[in-house]
């Protein structure tokens, strides 16, 4: 499966679109909570979802104890994410079904990549000293650059936090832009962590300061916060989104990355990106979640649901 | 669709909740039923049926009674008989019963969803997360109340056998909000659904028996309003009623007199206030709850969308995206938003108003919903353009209109929000915390929430200000609708006054006006303040106490009565004067992160005319009351005294008319710019008919003899409750990630 690949060129910084952003927190949680159930999705809507979400899958590993061996494994369950029988019995085995992409550190580029041939699957490498953020900033850049060139076609980069809690969006716009320049022709997902941010309207300033500077993707988490992606944070940086849009007429894609376990929730996330943004924010192109076990769950409800027996683990090959 | 078309689609799926039980109930009553009288279904041979038809498609779900005078005079008269014990039994115990009932409903939740989606046309979504809950919340929280009564209510009585008449758009909900606080203070009552959507009061009926309550306690006759009508003039000692303005003035007017009580909550036009430094997509959000929920079909839908004018346009395409996105369908599809228009009646009456909206010059737009191919629907739909005159912009629709105005200062916002005759509810959309309690402070309403909408807890009381009503539901201020001082029932009726014709109509006018033009300087000073002004002319009166004993003796007093009277007149204004920064209002433990407070608010303009007895007391003891609150007065005292009124209040927001209190009470019950009456002359009758015109807070009950010398009901804290309204105030808090 192919889906469009949006470009942000990013613009001018523009501080006055930061100034009238406000974000009622007791609002977020209101709407979040409207949303649960006012969208059952039931039936065949229901596997629509979960192949859906499977195709947005980055399958990541970022781990110390990665070796090339793991890195094979992963990519192999990202071309194959799930039984063939269980996709026939949905009719869908022929769809070419295959996770949104592999994500690994740098040093595991170039394994995933030779893994990958020929999948059209990209490999994003988190980047820019992940998951802090605090290396010297030209090790970072030069990170993306050796990144890309080692075949990472997304690069997750991770933004300087102390901007954002001093309020400092000239520096975080100039920081990001310059990792967009460096990352050339690869696609930039903007990590903000936004978990470390002392409030909603911070992540909302923070989102548009991101796709100003020209990320392709915003994304929550490094996966390694207290706290990663939450509803209601992506409530407001999927509103960024659409506001940044109507500014500029650019699809920004987003990526809730971290915590998302369960088909259930996966699914939680796809209503929000409908109802928020609309159909087009359902394919890979411009949504991502960024997570690990999030699959294997989506395997056994999908089975479930086949057969009518609750499946189990053990029956799915594992990532 | 297979799945491969759903990949492309990425629709969701129709998904309908099962009716089966709701039909087998229907059909366990051969779809017919009859009223709820002594603890049985009566069944009236030959009654007068009327259909009640599902809206989301139009089918006849069952058939209802019309009830008759029979019927009616039987309910009021099993409620009568069963009132005594009722009100004897603990409050303990009759804790028992309420919690009984919540049990009941939440164990028939399922069905009682369905059956209230399908009759009402509401989704089966908001049935099952806000109406029944709701209902079996408010059914707890009255039992708590019962349990505490003896506690919490000493020296009071329950009212007696209440009258209620509710509507059809939380069918279920408004049974809970009438029966619970009137039984937990020991009423009985008779029900009147509304007769579009009586079918869950019948099932409710069901479970009482269930619960085990004793006969008569609660007896349910449904009909049209000629039903209502009926109760009205029964032998009921309360009416509560919600539903229209226009009705509720009906009933005042025809139980005028009859020394009745009466608490109605009525309808509105409420603002929705947005400045430019709100959360403007929570704000969209907030419309969501404020006028498209239900259907639009809320007494306190936010139908006026008031915005500042530099953000009108970005919160506007916000507005119209999210209309867009709203799901219409049939009430049983789990998957829509908004449901059916209970009736085809009410679907007309839209569009007849929308119509003639526009054709004043309203701009229109509808969103691009796709409707249902039958059932009664009706578009979501964004009034613009279309001025204050408007009739969109002024009277309730009671459908999924919004209206839109936009302002330019903060000032000209309260402004616009107070343009109304109504005074239900607002909310007010701003993230700056001096900006949003200022604004909600200065607003007519009776309910106000900061950044949000619809927000309702039983501990909360719920009601209006001006022509949206008076008397409030849940919480304390609820009980107290339902309860009575055991000492005022021991007051003389005393007999019907002729009014004398006359009363100068010039002087009272410019006595009004000059009022209200003081009004809101006075009411915001300091409480303190105001207690020190008061404490002063307390003590300009003890200076002078001899001269006024005089007075008083040169009226007709004997010596030691005089005495007696002027030191009881300087005793109210320092309980008065006391009182002033004492009246305070409650934190409420309202279930959100934030806080949901009441304060106690003056009306405005109180017009007081005084009793033929009593002539220092009753003057001084009101005029000092009603300053405390933050009122301005126009005292209309006995002749003897009026010269000293004046000079006494000199200064202070008072206004004093001479001539005869009982020729200028019709005056002042007549006056649109007075906000409420205590009136103990002339024709009261008349003076509560005529009141009904502004929905001005009367004096309850004031044809009786009322004790000025023991001011247990006529002074001191009961005083203060009589001169001020409740405004609940709802503010939700949260920042930090």
């Amino acid at each position: 499966m192919t889906s469009p690949q949006y470009v942000n060129v990013g613009t001018d910084f523009h501080a006055d679109w930061l100034d009238d952003i406000r974000v009622n927190k007791s609002a977020v949680e209101r709407r979040v909570a409207a949303l649960d159930g006012a969208r059952p999705v039931s039936g065949e809507a229901l596997v629509a979802f979960l192949v859906k979400a499977i195709s947005c899958i980055d399958l990541t590993t970022l781990a110390g104890d990665d070796t090339p061996g793991r890195v094979e494994r992963l990519c192999a369950k990202a071309r194959n994410p799930v039984r063939r029988d269980v996709l026939a019995a949905f009719d869908v085995a022929d769809i070419g079904l295959t996770t949104g992409a592999v994500c690994v550190y740098h040093g595991m580029i170039e394994t995933a990549v030779k893994a990958l041939e020929g999948t059209g699957i990209p490999v994003a490498a988190v980047s820019t000293g992940f998951p802090a953020g605090l290396t010297p900033f030209e090790t970072r850049v030069e990170e993306i650059r050796r990144s890309v060139a080692a075949g990472a076609a997304e690069i997750d980069i991770v933004v300087t936090r102390a901007h954002v809690l001093t309020g400092n969006w000239p520096a975080l716009y100039d920081e990001v832009k310059a990792f967009k320049e460096a990352c050339g022709p690869a696609h930039m997902k903007a990590i903000l962590s936004t978990g470390e941010h002392g409030n909603l309207t911070e992540v909302a300033k923070a989102s548009m300061v991101a796709m100003m500077a020209g990320a392709d993707f915003i994304k929550t988490s490094t996966g390694m916060e207290a706290v990663n992606a939450t509803l209601p944070v992506s409530l407001v940086m999927v509103r960024m989104i659409r506001d940044f849009g109507e500014r500029t007429g650019i699809k920004v894609g987003y990526k809730p990355a971290g915590g998302i376990r369960k088909a259930a929730e996966a699914v939680r996330y796809l209503v929000l990106m409908k109802e928020e943004l609309g159909r087009d924010w359902l394919e890979p192109g411009l949504f991502r979640f960024g997570a690990s076990a999030l699959l294997g769950d989506i395997e056994r409800q999908l089975e479930t649901l086949a057969t009518g027996i609750p499946s189990a683990p053990w029956r799915h090959a594992m990532a | 669709m297979s799945v491969k078309d759903k990949l492309q689609t990425m629709d969701y799926e129709v998904s309908l909740e099962s009716r089966a039980a709701a039909d087998a109930w229907l059909d366990g009553h051969k779809r017919r039923f009859g009223h709820f009288i002594g603890g049985k279904w009566v069944k009236p041979a030959k009654a007068q049926m009327l259909p009640s038809f599902a809206p989301a498609t139009g089918e006849v779900l069952a058939e209802i009674a019309v009830g008759t005078k029979a019927e009616v005079t039987a309910a009021t008269k099993a409620a009568r008989a069963a009132q005594k014990d009722w009100a004897k039994t603990s409050g303990h115990k009759r804790a028992a019963y309420l919690r009984a009932l919540a049990r009941l409903i939440e164990k028939h939740a399922g069905v009682l969803a369905v059956l209230e989606a399908l009759d009402n046309g509401k989704p089966i979504r908001e049935t099952t997360n806000v109406d029944i809950p709701a209902s079996v919340q408010h059914f707890d929280h009255h039992a708590g109340w019962a349990e505490l009564i003896e506690a919490e209510f000493p020296g009071h009585e329950p009212v007696g056998v209440a009258g209620q008449i509710i509507p059809w758009n939380f069918p279920l909900l408004m049974v809970a909000w009438k029966v619970a606080p009137a039984l937990a203070a020991g009423n009985t009552i008779v029900l009147k659904p509304a007769e579009f959507t009586s079918l869950t009061a019948l099932y409710f009926a069901e479970l009482v028996i269930a619960a085990g309550l004793p006969d008569g306690v609660v007896n349910i006759v449904t009909g049209p309003g000629e039903t209502g009508a009926l109760l009205v003039d029964a032998d009921v000692d309360k009416i509560a009623f919600t539903g229209s303005t226009e009705v509720g003035k009906l009933i005042r007017r025809r139980i005028a007199g009859t020394g009745k009580h009466l608490t109605l909550e009525l309808g509105g036009k409420s603002p929705f206030i947005v400045f430019d430094d709100a959360d403007l997509d929570a704000a969209a959000d907030g419309l969501a709850d404020a006028i498209w929920f239900n259907q639009g079909e809320s007494c306190c839908a936010g139908s006026r969308l008031l915005v500042q004018e530099g953000i009108a346009g970005r919160l506007l395409e916000k507005v119209k995206a999210r209309m867009a996105a709203i799901r219409i369908g049939h009430s049983l599809d789990k998957t829509v938003d908004m449901g059916a228009i209970v009736d085809p009646v009410q679907l007309e009456r839209i569009k007849r108003m929308v119509a003639e909206g526009t054709t004043d010059g309203a701009k229109v737009w509808h969103a691009p919903c796709v409707l249902p191919a039958e059932g009664c629907y009706y578009t979501p739909t964004l009034v613009t353009e279309a001025g204050t005159a408007n009739i969109l912009m002024q009277e309730e629709v009671f459908g999924p209109v919004l209206s839109v105005l936009t302002f330019r200062t903060q000032k000209e916002a309260v402004a616009l929000a107070n343009n109304s005759r109504y005074g239900l509810a607002a909310s007010v959309w701003s993230e700056t915390v001096s900006r949003a309690l200022e604004v909600a402070a200065a607003l007519k309403a009776g309910a106000v929430w900061v950044n949000g909408a619809s927000m309702f807890d039983a501990s909360v009381g719920f009601g209006g200000m001006r022509e949206s009503g008076f008397g409030r539901e849940g919480g304390r201020e609820g009980m107290t609708a339902y309860l009575v001082p055991k000492a005022e029932r021991k007051l003389k009726d005393l007999k019907a006054e002729a009014a004398p014709i006359g009363g100068n109509a010039k002087d009272i006018d410019a006595a009004v006006e000059a009022a209200a033009g003081a009004q809101a300087a006075w009411a915001v000073k300091a409480a303190a303040e105001r207690g020190t002004v008061l404490r002063r002319i307390a003590e300009t009166l003890e200076a002078r106490a001899d001269d006024f004993a005089r007075k008083l003796e040169a009226a007709g007093e004997s010596r030691k009565a005089a005495k007696a009277e002027v030191a009881t007149a300087i005793r109210r204004l320092f309980t008065a004067a006391a009182l002033a920064d004492k009246f305070d209002g409650v934190v409420h433990t309202a279930p959100l992160r934030g806080v949901a407070f009441a304060m106690n608010e003056p009306f405005g303009v109180l017009g007081i005319a005084c009793p033929p007895e009593a002539l220092l007391i009753a003057p001084v003891t009101l005029t000092a009351h009603a300053l405390a609150a933050g009122n301005a007065v126009v005292l209309v005292p006995g002749a003897v005294l009026a010269g000293d009124m004046k000079a006494l209040f000199a200064g202070l927001p008072v206004n004093v008319v001479t001539g005869n209190p009982a020729a200028n009470a019709l005056l002042l019950a007549r006056h649109a710019m007075v906000d409420a009456l205590w009136s103990f002359a002339g024709d009261r009758a008349a003076q509560e008919a005529a009141a009904a015109d502004n929905m001005k807070r009367t004096w309850a009950g004031m044809t009786k003899a009322w004790d000025w010398k023991n001011g247990s009901l006529t002074s001191g804290k009961a005083l203060m409750e009589r001169a001020t309204e409740v405004k609940n105030i709802w503010v939700p808090w949260g920042d930090q990630n």
